[in-house]
């Protein structure tokens, strides 16, 4: 036995930290991360306290602000969604990124080469964008599955490869008929441009089946049987064996809509936003990978992405705000993502346990 | 012949472009051989690049780069090493963290470097008699950075540690059988961490390879997935240092190959090789059954260890 002489401080097991616990933590961790940033700003001259306001008043602070958090919340949405069913099934689904991007480039294929009649464009637009994410998304369920490789590194060299795919064809066969200094396509005709509300950049189709596509993940997971294989494997892949759950059919489920998602992301970057395509880096400021904490952050609730998809959206905007105002590069996104996810698995571990004050003759 | 030159020259270039692998890989075998999954290789590389660069620009002291490289790793993987040994979170999560962060702080901090060639120079060797040496000799001495040799000399030295020293059975034995470790008097936890911080001292001297040598700027992003590609090959030489030679090495030739061939095909096609590689040479060794027994994962590689026993 160890010797607890030392001890005055009981640490024990808490069995299910409360709601209250989660939030008031989570909402913690975010703050402090924020805190840290403060330095980063301190480092550059920059008063921290007047940074955090002016980025309040120019994101949540006016209407054209809040627009702009929608706008940019889509494809996290999306993403996010999608990769909170993978992560359930304890699928390192670390390749959004990649799967937008395809769904960009299949979107991109309808507008520009597929020549379908313009009333069943935008569908097809949607539908191809699911498709690509789809296909690159399942090549990496089917290599885990049938040989057992691992799923991080096949998702993520398929963003790299994706990627270069993109870039390949701006470049070359997809090269637009004018070219001012950057390679990107033709335009998008009239009739393939996603419909905005008003005079904001809310594409609001995508933003549609972002919502819907959470109710339906909601339902899947909640009332129905690869809801409940989900789970199984999500636990023990061992235990699901044991039931007779058929590991492949169910990340094929899952990796065809967390992957199609995803695409459907993309399609709606380049037919909702930029109406071409173009660098990779402008088509997706990194919302794959983003959507990972967005994922994380909504612990498995559905419903919970609408939020944590905005909260970040917000991040993105802080950013442009940051850009603007004060020089900063948007890689500062990173920064703030990489920061809160870090002190979000910290908080995850510290929710575990409950510390008391211990008495001697315990 | 000119495909004899060709090859030969293929392979000497593969020497220079794989040692920042090689660096990252070794690093990671240590690190996973302890039993912690370290996915913040393309992290610990992005800042030891960066940092790498800026020393040596401002010193004018391409060591001192290399050194500063090394130390700012090590000090990003001790976040990892915290988050993952004493709080025990899920380390996978933990590792992208890291990696974000350290592209994300990179890409703020280096802004306003990009682009500035880097003027310092490291001896270059032509080692006499060893390179008349048939094949080997145009491939391995000639003309051959400083850091190509340092790499080859601490995979033999980090070999040696692994499998011939107690030092070496310490490290396995954590990785495998962290409780029985735990129970014959090894701190586990130290073991851990020691081991974790070399695997980013090794990562951010890959990344300061790549700023110092490899292509002698900053550039934000540079790894471009190198350190990925680090944890995918630290499967493929089975957790062996020496089988990491080998891998950096053939990767090395790849992207050696994706510059040589631009003539003829497009560079992005060329760029996907290597990653394309990296999803394939898992189904190559899959189809050995019995090589995939000894392969010599550990057992309790991305477990937690606490003594209640979760």
């Amino acid at each position: 036995m160890r010797n607890d002489r030392m001890r005055f401080l009981k640490i024990e097991k808490r069995e299910n930290p409360s709601w209250k616990v989660i939030v008031g933590v989570s909402i913690a961790a975010i703050l402090l991360a924020f805190f840290i940033i403060g330095f980063v700003f301190v480092g550059y001259g920059i008063n921290p306290v007047k940074a955090y306001i002016e980025i309040l008043i120019e994101t949540v602070g006016n209407v054209y602000g809040l627009t702009q958090i929608i706008w940019q919340s889509i494809p996290l949405m999306l993403c996010g969604v999608g990769l909170l069913l993978a992560f359930k099934t304890s699928f390192w689904n670390i390749g959004a990124e990649g799967q937008l991007l395809m769904g960009a480039v299949a979107a991109t294929w309808v507008t520009l080469f597929s020549g379908f009649p313009g009333f069943i464009m935008i569908p097809m637009i949607f539908a191809f964008g699911f498709a690509g994410g789809a296909v690159w998304g399942l090549l990496s369920a089917l290599l885990k599955a049938k040989f057992r490789v691992n799923e991080v590194i096949t998702t993520l060299m398929m963003n790299y490869i994706a990627l270069n795919i993109v870039l390949y064809l701006i470049h070359g066969p997809w090269k637009g008929d004018e070219m001012r200094g950057f390679a990107y396509t033709n335009s998008f005709p009239e009739s393939c441009c996603l419909p905005t509300i008003g005079i904001t950049y809310i594409h609001w189709p995508t933003l549609l089946i972002g919502l819907l596509s959470i109710c339906l993940i909601f339902l899947i997971l909640t009332r129905t049987r690869l809801g409940y294989e989900v789970k199984v494997i999500g636990q023990s892949r061992q235990a699901a064996r044991y039931a007779g759950i058929p590991y492949f059919r169910t990340i094929f489920w899952v990796m065809l809509i967390s992957g199609g998602l995803a695409g459907i992301a993309g399609a709606g970057e380049v037919a909702g936003v930029h109406h071409m395509l173009r660098h990779p880096d402008q088509v997706s400021l990194g919302y794959g990978y983003t959507a990972i904490i967005v994922a994380w952050l909504a612990r498995g609730n559905p419903p919970l992405v609408i939020l944590t998809s905005f909260l970040f959206g917000a991040i993105y905007v802080a950013g442009d705000v940051l850009q603007l105002s004060f020089g900063f590069p948007f890689q500062i996104v990173n920064v703030f993502t990489g920061l809160i996810l870090f002190f979000l698995i910290s908080s995850e571990s510290l929710m575990q346990y409950r510390i008391t004050l211990r008495r001697k003759d315990d | 012949m000119q495909w004899e030159t060709w090859v030969i020259e293929t392979l000497r270039r593969a020497l220079a472009y794989g040692s920042p692998l090689l660096l990252g890989t070794m690093g990671e075998i240590y690190s996973e051989r302890s039993g912690i999954l370290n996915l913040g290789v393309e992290g610990m590389m992005i800042l030891g690049a960066f940092v790498g660069f800026f020393t040596a620009f401002v010193t004018g002291n391409p060591w001192l780069g290399f050194l500063m490289g090394a130390l700012v790793g090590g000090a990003a993987s001790l976040i990892h090493a915290f988050l993952s040994v004493t709080l025990r979170v899920i380390q996978v999560v933990s590792g992208l963290a890291l990696t974000l962060f350290g592209l994300g702080l990179t890409g703020v901090l280096g802004r306003g470097w990009e682009g500035k060639p880097l003027r310092v120079s490291l001896p270059v060797f032509y080692i006499p008699y060893l390179k008349d040496i048939p094949i080997l000799g145009p491939i391995v001495f000639v003309e051959q950075n400083v850091f190509v040799y340092i790499g080859i000399g601490l995979a033999l030295i980090l070999w040696y540690l692994l499998f011939k020293t107690s030092w070496g059975i310490t490290i396995r034995s954590v990785g495998e059988d962290p409780a029985t470790a735990d129970a014959l008097g090894i701190n586990v936890s130290l073991v851990r961490y020691l081991c974790v911080v070399i695997g980013g001292l090794l990562a951010g001297m890959g990344g300061a390879y790549l700023s110092i040598i490899y292509r002698p700027s900053w550039t934000q992003g540079m790894t471009s997935g190198m350190g990925w590609i680090v944890i995918a090959l630290t499967i493929f030489s089975f957790w062996h240092p020496i089988g990491a030679l080998g891998g950096s090495y053939i990767f090395g030739s790849l992207f050696y190959l994706s510059f040589r061939l631009q003539p003829w095909v497009a560079p992005e096609l060329l760029t996907i090789m290597p990653y394309l590689f990296t999803i394939l040479a898992p189904l190559l060794l899959n189809l050995h059954k019995k090589m995939r027994r000894r392969m010599g994962a550990p057992a309790a590689l991305g477990i937690p260890y606490s003594r209640e026993g979760e």
